[in-house]
C-alpha cells in the first residue's frame, strides 16, 4: 500500500472528483447506498442511543442503582437467625458511607416494622412502614410527591411525628378526602401526613410498593417499632421485650421504653466482638450508586468502610451482607446489548447493499471507459496508476456518501427529536464507525473493478468499441 | 542518427492452437527528425508493427532500440514510462476524454509523468501547446462542441505535451473530410519541420503517405522495399533542409 500513501499527491484526487463529476447523476445514485446506508446507522444508533438511555433511566428508577447494606447474621446456641439478624448496623455507618464513598449518591438507613395504621374509623396493615430520612426518596428515585412534601432532616433529628404516605395506603385509609394534614395513629401513635408519595406500582416481586408509610427512621425506631426483630427473632425478641407488658395500652406503648437492642450474644460471640455500645441500629442501609456501572465500585468502598468501622480484621467473617440488584441490572444490560446488536446487523446489511451497488457500478463505468483506460496507458500510465485511479474514484464516492449519509442521518434523527419527541443521543462512535466502514467498502468493492482496469490490454482497449 | 533500429522483429499471435505469423522478420531504421509513412493494406501487419513500435506491444523476436536504448527486455511499467517520456499519440478517432476541457485533455498526460510539475507550469505549457495548434480560443470547450479537425489538434497537442521525439499518428485522418485533412497534415509537416519530431504516420491512403518523405510499405509482415536503408536520414536532413510538406514527394532509395 506504500503506492497509496507516499505519492498521494491530490492531482489523483482531482482526476478522481473530475471523473465523478463527469457523470454527476449516476454518481449520486451510486453513492446513495452509501448515503442511505450511513444515514440509516446514524439515525437509529443517535435514537437507539438516546432510547436505552432512557431505557436505563426507567430501570434505574426502579432501583437498579440500589445496593442495600445488610446487617450478618446472629447466632444463638448453634441457631441461626438468618440475614440481617444480627445489629451491627449504626445510622453512622449510613453517613459515613454517604461522607466516604465517592461511588454512593445517596444514602438512607432503614427501620421496618409492621403493624396497623388507623385514622379515624378505618384501618390498614400496610406491606411496609419504614422508618428512614428524606435521602430515601433520593435512593429511591421517588423525589415527585403526589401532595404535600417530604418531611426534613430536622424532622428526623427531632424524630418528629411526621409520615409520608403511598398511593395505596392512602387510598385505602382517606378514600378521597385529602390525606394532608390529617393524623394517622401507628400503634397509638399519631402522625401527622405531610405528604403523598407519588404512584410506584409493583415492584419486580409483585408487591405494591404504593402501600407503604414512610417516617423519620428515629420515630420509626423509638416510638413504634422497637426492634424489628420482635417478630424474627423469637428467643431474643421475648427477652429483650420482656420489660413491658404487651397486652396493656399504657404509656409505655405510647411510648415504648428503649428495648433491648442487641439479641443477648453468645458468650463466644462476645469475646469474638467487643463492641463499643451502641445505642441505636437500623435494620438497613440503602445505597443509591452514581450509576448502575458503578455498584461494583461502590460495594467495594462500602465493604472497605464498614470493614474499618465494624474493626474487622481480614480473614474474619463480614458482621454485613451487601446486596445490589443483580437480576435487573441483568436485564438493563441484556435490553441494551440486544438493542445495539440489532442495529449493528441492520447497518451491516444496508452497508454490504450499498457496497454492492457500488462495485456494480464501478464495473460498469470500468467497462464503459475501456478506450479511456487504454488511452491512459498509451500515454504512460502504469497498470498500478489506473489501479489508484478507479480506487480511488470509489472511496471518494463512499466517503462523500459517508459524509452526506452522516448529515442526513443526524438531519434525521433530530426532526425525530422535535416531532415525535424521541430521545436522541448523538453517538460519535457511530459517526466514527460510518467514516471507517464507508471508506473500507470502498477499498473493499472498488478493488476488483479498479484491479480488472489495471489489467486491460492498451491495445484491445484503444480499439473498444 | 538514428532514433528507431529494428532488427529482424517477429510477432506471432496465438489463437487458440493456430499460430499466426503477422510480423516476419522486420528490420527497420528511422532516423531523427524522418517524417515517415508507414502503409499497408489491411491485414498486412501494420497496426502491429506500430504497436510494437509504440512501445504498446512487445514483438514474440528480434531486438527494438529506441532512441539508443535496448527495450525488448524492459518491464511493461519501465514501457509506460518510455510512452509517457519518449511517445506521443494521435489516433484516428481521436480519443479525447469525454466531457472534459481541451486544456485538461492536454494536461492529463502530464499525471503520469513522474517529476510532477507545478500546477502553474503544466496549465502554461498546455496553453501554449494550444495555442501552437491554433486553438486559443477553445481552450474551455468539451470535445462534443469542438469539430472533428479541432478535437484532432486538441490530440495533437496532448501526443506533444511531454515534449516526445516520437510521434505516431495512426489513420490520423481517417474520420476527417478531405479539407481539414489536409490542414492537419500541414501540421505534422510543420512540426517535423520546425521542431525535429520524428513522425510516423500509419495509413493506407497512399495520398497522405505523399506527405512523408519516406514510404515503407508492408506486405504480409515484411517491409516490401528496401526503405530500411541506412542512408534515409540523409535524405530527412535534406528534407528538412527544404521544408515542404507542399512539394510531397515519394522518397525512394537514391540511386
Amino acid at each position: 500500500m506504500s503506492w497509496l500513501g507516499a505519492k498521494f499527491h491530490s492531482r489523483t484526487l482531482r482526476t478522481a472528483f473530475h471523473a465523478l463529476r463527469r457523470n454527476v447523476m449516476r454518481s449520486a445514485l451510486t453513492t446513495l447506498g452509501i448515503i442511505i446506508g450511513v444515514a440509516a446507522v446514524i439515525a437509529m444508533m443517535e435514537i437507539g442511543n438516546g432510547s436505552s438511555t432512557a431505557i436505563q433511566k426507567s430501570i434505574a428508577s426502579m432501583g437498579a442503582d440500589n445496593v442495600i447494606v445488610m446487617p450478618g447474621t446472629a447466632a444463638s446456641g448453634g441457631v441461626s437467625f438468618g440475614g440481617g439478624s444480627a445489629m451491627t448496623l449504626t445510622p453512622e455507618d449510613g453517613e459515613a458511607i454517604q461522607r466516604e464513598c465517592p461511588a454512593a449518591r445517596a444514602v438512607a438507613p432503614l427501620v421496618r416494622a409492621r403493624t396497623q395504621v388507623v385514622y379515624g374509623n378505618k384501618n390498614w396493615v400496610p406491606l411496609f412502614i419504614y422508618g428512614t430520612s428524606p435521602s430515601y426518596l433520593d435512593v429511591r428515585d421517588w423525589s415527585d410527591l403526589a401532595e404535600g412534601e417530604s418531611f426534613t432532616d430536622q424532622d428526623v433529628r427531632n424524630a418528629s411525628k411526621v409520615c409520608l404516605l403511598g398511593q395505596t395506603l392512602a387510598r385505602e385509609l382517606f378514600q378521597g378526602t385529602p390525606p394532608i394534614g390529617q393524623e394517622v395513629r401507628v400503634k397509638n401513635v399519631a402522625f401527622k401526613v405531610v405528604g403523598v408519595l407519588g404512584p410506584k406500582g409493583a415492584n419486580m416481586m409483585g408487591m405494591d410498593q404504593d402501600d407503604i408509610l414512610i417516617a423519620p427512621w428515629t420515630t420509626i425506631k423509638r416510638r413504634v417499632a422497637g426492634s424489628s426483630l420482635a417478630n424474627v427473632n423469637q428467643s431474643a425478641g421475648n427477652a429483650a421485650a420482656s420489660g413491658t407488658t404487651p397486652a396493656v395500652n399504657t404509656l409505655s406503648d405510647i411510648y415504648p421504653g428503649q428495648p433491648s437492642l442487641y439479641p443477648v450474644p453468645s458468650n463466644v460471640q462476645a469475646a469474638d466482638t467487643p463492641l463499643p455500645v451502641r445505642f441505636q441500629n437500623v435494620d438497613t442501609i440503602m445505597v443509591a450508586a452514581q450509576s448502575p456501572e458503578e455498584i461494583p465500585v461502590a460495594i467495594r468502598q462500602i465493604t472497605q468502610l464498614l470493614h474499618e468501622r465494624h474493626r474487622i480484621k481480614p480473614g474474619e467473617p463480614d458482621d454485613f451482607n451487601i446486596r445490589d440488584m443483580t437480576e435487573m441490572t441483568r436485564a438493563m444490560s441484556s435490553t441494551t446489548g440486544l438493542m445495539t446488536n440489532l442495529l449493528l446487523c441492520v447497518a451491516l446489511i444496508s452497508l454490504v447493499v450499498g457496497g454492492v451497488g457500488i462495485m456494480n457500478i464501478m464495473l460498469v463505468s470500468v467497462t464503459e471507459r475501456t478506450r479511456e483506460i487504454g488511452l491512459r496507458m498509451a500515454v504512460g500510465a502504469r497498470g498500478r496508476d489506473i489501479l489508484r485511479q478507479f480506487l480511488v474514484e470509489a472511496v471518494v464516492l463512499c466517503v462523500l456518501g459517508g459524509a452526506l449519509g452522516i448529515a442526513f442521518g443526524r438531519g434525521g434523527s433530530l426532526l425525530v427529536r422535535v416531532f415525535l419527541h424521541w430521545p436522541t443521543e448523538l453517538s460519535l462512535g457511530a459517526i466514527f464507525a460510518a467514516v471507517i466502514v464507508s471508506v473500507s467498502v470502498g477499498v473493499i468493492f472498488g478493488y476488483y473493478p479498479a484491479w480488472k482496469a489495471s489489467r486491460l490490454d492498451p491495445i484491445e482497449a484503444l480499439r473498444y468499441e | 542518427m538514428e532514433l528507431i533500429k529494428l532488427a529482424d522483429i517477429y510477432k506471432t499471435y496465438h489463437l487458440g492452437e493456430i499460430d499466426v505469423p503477422v510480423l516476419k522478420g522486420v528490420s527497420l531504421t528511422v532516423g531523427r527528425g524522418e517524417m515517415v509513412a508507414l502503409m499497408g493494406a489491411s491485414g498486412s501487419g501494420k497496426t502491429t508493427l506500430m504497436n510494437i513500435l509504440g512501445c504498446l506491444d512487445r514483438a514474440s523476436a528480434g531486438r527494438y532500440w529506441l532512441d539508443g536504448q535496448e527495450i525488448s527486455g524492459l518491464s511493461s511499467d519501465e514501457l509506460a514510462h518510455l510512452r509517457n517520456q519518449k511517445i506521443g499519440f494521435v489516433f484516428q478517432t481521436f480519443n479525447l476524454l469525454p466531457r472534459t476541457s481541451a486544456l485538461e485533455n492536454v494536461m492529463m498526460p502530464l499525471s503520469y509523468t513522474p517529476q510532477g510539475l507545478p500546477d502553474r507550469e503544466v496549465r502554461e505549457r498546455c496553453a501554449a501547446l494550444l495555442h501552437r495548434v491554433g486553438l486559443d480560443d477553445r481552450m474551455g470547450h468539451e470535445p462534443s462542441q469542438l469539430s472533428g479537425g479541432q478535437q484532432q489538434r486538441v490530440a495533437i497537442a496532448r501526443a506533444l505535451v511531454n515534449r516526445p521525439p516520437l510521434l505516431f499518428a495512426d489513420e490520423p485522418t481517417g474520420n476527417l473530410d478531405s479539407h481539414t485533412s489536409e490542414e492537419i497534415l500541414q501540421m505534422f509537416g510543420q512540426l517535423n519541420a520546425e521542431e525535429g519530431i520524428t513522425i510516423i504516420l500509419v495509413t493506407h491512403d497512399a495520398g497522405i503517405a505523399r506527405h512523408a518523405q519516406r514510404v515503407i510499405h508492408i506486405r504480409d509482415g515484411m517491409i516490401e522495399d528496401g526503405a530500411g536503408a541506412a542512408d534515409a536520414p540523409q535524405d530527412a536532413q535534406t528534407s528538412r533542409a527544404a521544408p515542404g510538406a507542399d512539394q510531397p514527394r515519394r522518397t525512394e532509395v537514391p540511386p
